[in-house]
């Protein structure tokens, strides 16, 4: 009597202790594993470089959104300098306004002196500024600021950045979407270079896997084979690729002090949690890669032998 | 509705060809008008000499291959335009000897035979006694460990045999498995098919040794120019 013909997977599990019923690694391999592992330090400098440039603009971002200038014009019977200190009293007291200080002509010479220089700065008409501190919970909106201004009998114009800050978000947007798209690119390579060497793994081991078909093995049992070898291999990879990028990102946190790198990429010892999904990630992308490699090869039939008899 | 191996078969034939022509892509047929039938528990050798189309036609039946015209029956179900996914199935009620003997270098000669039974989900502490019988009962118990780059010619052909009949399955097909051992091993080897034979197993050997073929005292058919000569009763 014939047994039930039945087939596990789990006999191809990855705990099994029998030997592989493919044949060892080829030459080609380690080759593999090496550019697994560059490609996956690279999507993990580029998923570090998009959260860190990410977080770096939202700052940017966050801080033009907490502060506005109004430029008061001074009016008929009223100087600058006491229309501008008038219009900070009356900001003072909006809902929405922490502080707000009418800026000295000292202080706005300071800040024009870098790019003027001190020649022309005496003779310059200086505008008449007040510097606004919005509270961040709930800010007063510019619509707001220019009524109590326009109430107050005063003429001004605000500008609460959001121009400055849009271009700031959209700027943030545009790097994370960049830094998104290479890391997808990269992944794609690591797939690519999978399926290409599960197509080379059948093209080689063609006389084993028509051995284990002939003896009853499924296509999806033998495409389980390459998938395991290629997830391991590519785990391992995915292993050493994320520590090499930890190394570097801990040298620049390190080398960086409190700003990480740079102001534009402040990188956070947080950040290196990032990488620790990259084995999982690189095996993932490497068995999904062999699975379609392997069921499309065996699928469209394997070269058949031909001769004898 | 696809082939089911499952179920019992109701019908005494375990192979039926019915006017089978075959031909490689793009070539001329090797094999025409084909019309066979092995009775379950048979024996048959089958000759011609080399290029007559013998490999061929245990390709079509073990379903490396389909037919080009015709029918082609197995364990009682039309497997002529069979879906692949349904072939593993089939496979595992088949033991294939091959010429080359097919046996994975990288195992154990104790993990080549179990391949089958691994491949039909069985655990190792499961088969590992049968496993252990067979190599026994093929001569090659003390070979256990041994990788088949170590082994002898007729050793590794033992091996083949071992491995292909392993599953106790209902078709032995077996491709000039006596081609790489003397005439004392052949004969030997001879007798091991035909205790599987009477261990209810229907066999088919294709072997260019007509001298062999006779002596089996099995039923010979020969394969000429790809066609079927009528079968004809040898002396028992």
């Amino acid at each position: 009597m014939i047994r039930q013909p039945r087939i596990r997977l789990a006999d191809f599990s990855l705990s099994s202790r029998r030997p592989g019923l493919l044949p060892p690694a080829a030459a080609g391999e380690p080759w593999l594993m090496t550019v697994i592992a560059v490609l996956c330090f690279l999507a993990c400098l580029a998923a570090v470089a998009a959260s860190a440039a990410d977080r770096a603009a939202h700052g940017w971002a966050r801080q033009l959104g907490a502060e506005a200038t109004v430029q008061v014009r001074s009016s008929v019977g009223e100087t600058g300098d006491t229309a501008a200190a008038r219009a900070a009293e009356t900001l003072s007291g909006v809902d929405g306004v922490e502080e707000a200080a009418a800026l000295s002509r000292k202080a706005a010479e300071d800040l024009l002196r870098p790019w003027l220089g001190d020649a022309v700065l005496p003779d310059l008409p200086v505008p008449h500024l007040v510097t606004v501190r919005l509270n961040a919970q709930a800010p007063a909106s510019a619509v707001t600021l220019s009524r109590a201004l326009a109430e107050a009998g005063l003429d001004a114009t605000v500008d609460d950045h959001s121009l400055w800050r849009s271009e700031v978000e959209r700027s943030a947007a545009l790097i994370t979407a960049l830094a998104g798209a290479a890391f997808l690119a990269i992944a794609f390579a690591a797939a690519a270079a999978i399926a290409y060497a599960t197509r080379a793994g059948l093209a080689a081991g063609q006389g084993v896997i028509e051995t284990l078909s002939l003896n009853g093995a499924t296509d999806g049992a033998i495409a389980w084979l390459f998938q395991r070898r290629f997830g391991l291999m590519a785990a391992g990879a995915g292993a050493i690729g994320a520590g090499l990028a930890a190394i570097l990102l801990a040298l620049l946190r390190f080398l960086g002090g409190s700003d990480g790198l740079s102001a534009a990429l402040p990188i956070t010892w947080s950040d290196l949690a990032l990488l620790s999904p990259c084995p999982l990630l690189a095996a993932t992308v490497a068995v999904l890669a062999a699975r379609f490699a392997a069921m499309r090869v065996l699928a469209s039939g394997r070269p058949t032998e031909r001769g004898g008899a | 509705m696809p082939p089911s191996p499952a179920e019992p078969a109701p019908v005494t034939e375990t192979v039926r060809l019915s006017g089978v022509g075959f031909g490689y892509a793009g070539a001329p047929d090797v094999l025409r008008d084909i019309n066979l039938i092995l009775p379950r528990g048979s024996f048959h050798f089958l000759t011609g000499p080399s290029g007559a189309g013998k490999s061929s036609l245990l390709r079509l039946l073990t379903l490396a291959d389909r037919p080009r015209t015709g029918t082609l029956r197995l364990f009682g179900s039309d497997v002529t335009h069979i879906d692949r996914r349904d072939i593993p199935a089939f496979r595992r009620r088949m033991g294939v000897v091959f010429q080359d003997f097919r046996l994975l270098d990288h195992l154990s000669a104790f993990d080549n035979v179990a391949l089958p039974l691994r491949l039909a989900g069985g655990s190792e502490a499961d088969y590992a006694a049968d496993v252990q019988e067979m190599l026994k009962w093929v001569g090659l118990g003390r070979r256990m460990d041994a990788r088949p780059p170590a082994l002898s010619g007729g050793e590794k052909q033992r091996l083949a045999i071992a491995r292909a009949v392993i599953t106790r399955p209902g078709l032995i097909v077996a491709d000039e498995p006596t081609g790489s051992v003397d005439a004392v091993m052949a004969d030997k080897l001879l007798r091991l098919f035909q205790s599987l034979n009477k261990l209810g197993a229907t066999v088919l050997i294709a072997s260019h040794d007509e001298a062999l073929a006779q002596r089996s005292g099995a039923r010979v058919l020969r394969l000429d120019a790809g066609r079927l000569s009528e079968p004809s009763r040898v002396a028992a």
